[in-house]
């Protein structure tokens, strides 16, 4: 920690006296740091092995336990788990109600968002600090005060069991961090871009779609992916409002694959949870940087 | 943190003269411009106070009625503070009530002392640093339903690598069941799976907060002769308490609201040991169907979550 903190004036090292032991000292303090990285990445990292590992064992594999010749490397790779995953438990159709929920809540807070922090950033609305204020703590609200009464209005509306409104309940989850971000991404733009437009006789909202709206398609874009994340990544309003299984989203159909079983067969299971978890490792690791910008934007500065 | 971008941007906002231009077609321009304003603001507050303040009123309202789908014939008789009262001196939710406390301490605790420790790991500048930090990313960005079943697979006694590793260091180590078969171990599987999932989170906030911190604050530190101990105290501590309470924030309320992980891992067992307050909601909502009890707790739940975030807020205000 304290070594961290004295990189932040480098500059101080050569000033000091290059005997022998420091320079010992500071060679055994650069491997100690890169070693404690080195722990990190493989707590991060190696249960994910050992979910991918578990994915290709066999049933029989999976019986006999770890252990012996089947260790951290297993003794032999077998494919069926992922072929039973979706033949005997029909995975693709949780697969692609999760798809559909979950880009369709991006496509609608993309949309509603933009609209919302363009207006917030730019068209001088009275009250606008306290509708972002609300907005914020929408954002903290509790998940579980809303699936009481929610459930209450699906089921009175004959919609319960249904993937379709969940695309609006996860606007809770999607909507107030994205209204943010694309707010002061807005703010950012120089106002003299639409300026222009605006005194060549274009509206408000031609120059929102035609100006201002290619020049945030980075904000935009993070947003979505934010968004896109969150609104798969949901568990409590799929456990509450979802009944059937073929009306399940991912995420809620691998944890009733391990309850429908008398043995569990984790192989079935961590196939499932490494194809889940797939989209979400891919978007990361290409796109860290706009997600790490995105969480940390607006947040505090 | 939070109303803290309002307040010091909107001044400045209306200082700028931007629309006070005579050209032509742009007079009524602002006037114009707020009613679009409200107009494109408006599906964004519509759907917001749909999903929060709708339930929130309904749930004020539910508690105070005795409303439960299974009686489905009684009457939705007024029930005055019955619901209240009910929770209040009911063992289970108190029980709860303390668990989910306990949880919530150990948890942002363990979890701010972990993070602040990666996040100055990460400022510094070495090789592989971006790597390492898309590495902790993805354990955050994964479902709950992925780090929950990847845990217990994890401490499965037969599946698992937790008692390969425990074994082969001591066989008596081997062979233990970790979820529900005691409450402690189960705990200890659902507090590992929530913070391996959610350090990164506190790590990435705080790394932020290190990175606006200029430089040069600790050049004038050393040349006064601090130590790396004393700086850290004296400087990057206060200084990253925006960021710091941006990240608690967050860890207060997702730990007080614990529940994917409970009920993936442990369904709330052994017995009712390991059930948070959100899971006992759940139950009481979904299982029971009484949406009058449920709402009182859910009540209870909104002002926890407004007292927290307020007691933050309050708490950044002085430093900025």
């Amino acid at each position: 920690m304290t070594a961290a903190v004295a990189g932040a004036g480098t500059t101080a090292v050569p000033a000091r006296r290059r005997t022998g032991g420091t320079r010992a000292r500071k060679i055994a303090k650069e491997v100690l740091f890169y070693l404690a990285a080195l722990i990190v990445v493989v707590i991060a990292l190696f249960p994910f092995y050992w979910i991918l590992r578990t994915s290709l064992e066999s049933n029989a594999q999976v019986a006999a336990g770890v252990g012996g010749q089947n260790g951290i490397i297993p003794s032999h790779l077998s494919g069926s788990a992922y072929v039973n995953v979706f033949k005997q438990q029909h995975f693709l159709t949780p697969l692609i109600n999760s798809a559909i929920v979950a880009l369709g809540a991006t496509a609608v807070t993309i949309v509603v968002a933009s609209l919302a922090g363009y207006a917030l950033a730019r068209l001088q609305i009275r009250g606008a600090g306290a509708i972002l204020a609300f907005i914020l703590l929408a954002g903290f609200f509790p998940v579980i005060a809303m699936v009481g009464p929610l459930f209450l209005v699906l089921k009175n509306l004959g919609v319960l069991d249904n993937i379709y409104p969940l695309i609006i309940v996860y606007l809770v989850y999607t909507l107030p961090i994205s209204t943010w971000l694309l707010r002061n991404f807005f703010a950012q733009i120089p106002a003299e871009l639409e300026e222009a437009a605006l005194i060549d006789g274009a509206t408000r909202l031609q120059t929102l779609r035609k100006v201002v709206v290619p020049v945030a398609i980075p904000g935009v874009f993070t947003a979505a992916i934010l968004s896109f994340i969150l609104a798969w990544n949901d568990f409590a309003f799929a456990v509450s409002f979802l009944q059937t299984p073929g009306h399940f989203t991912a995420p809620l159909a691998i944890v009733t694959f391990g309850e429908s079983q008398f043995q569990v067969f984790y192989n079935l299971i961590d196939s499932a949870v490494v194809i889940i978890s797939i989209p979400i490792a891919l978007l990361v690791l290409f796109l860290q940087r706009r997600i790490v910008s995105g969480l940390t934007a607006g947040s505090f500065r | 943190m939070t109303t803290e971008p309002v307040t010091t941007e909107a001044p400045a906002r209306q200082r700028r003269p931007r629309p006070q231009r005579p050209q032509p077609g742009s007079r009524g321009r602002p006037v114009a411009d707020r009613r679009l304003g409200y107009v494109l603001v408006a599906p964004t507050v519509i759907l917001l106070l749909a999903v929060t303040a709708f339930p929130m009123i309904s749930n004020v309202w539910n508690s105070l009625h005795f409303d439960n789908l299974s009686f489905g014939g009684l009457p939705h008789k007024f029930v005055g503070g019955q619901n209240y009262s009910k929770m209040f001196t009911s063992p289970e939710w108190i029980s709860a009530l303390e668990r989910t406390l306990a949880f919530t301490v150990v948890t942002i605790v363990f979890d701010v002392v972990v993070g602040l420790a990666l996040a100055l790991m990460l400022h510094r500048r070495f090789r592989g640093r971006g790597f390492v930090r898309a590495a902790i990313l993805v354990p955050w960005a994964v479902p709950t339903v992925v780090s929950a079943m990847l845990w217990k697979t994890m401490f499965d006694p037969r599946a698992g690598f937790v008692d390969y590793f425990l074994g082969a260091i001591h066989p008596s180590w081997s062979s233990l069941t970790w979820v529900n078969a005691n409450v402690w171990r189960s705990w200890a599987v659902i507090f590992v799976s929530d913070s391996w999932k959610n350090i990164p989170f506190v790590a990435i906030i705080l790394l932020a907060g290190l990175q606006v911190i200029p430089p040069d604050v600790y050049e004038a530190a050393r040349i006064d002769g601090a130590s790396a101990w004393q700086a850290f105290r004296k400087l990057t501590l206060p200084l990253l308490k925006p960021a710091l309470s941006v990240a608690l924030i967050f860890r207060t309320l997702q730990a007080l609201l614990v529940f994917d992980v409970v009920f993936i891992l442990t369904g709330g067992g052994p017995g009712t040991s390991t059930e948070s307050l959100f899971f006992l909601n759940y139950q009481t909502f979904i299982t029971n169907t009484d949406f009058g009890y449920g709402g009182a707790q859910s009540v209870f739940l909104v002002v926890l979550a407004l007292i927290v975030s307020a007691v933050y807020v309050r708490w950044t205000r002085p430093v900025t």
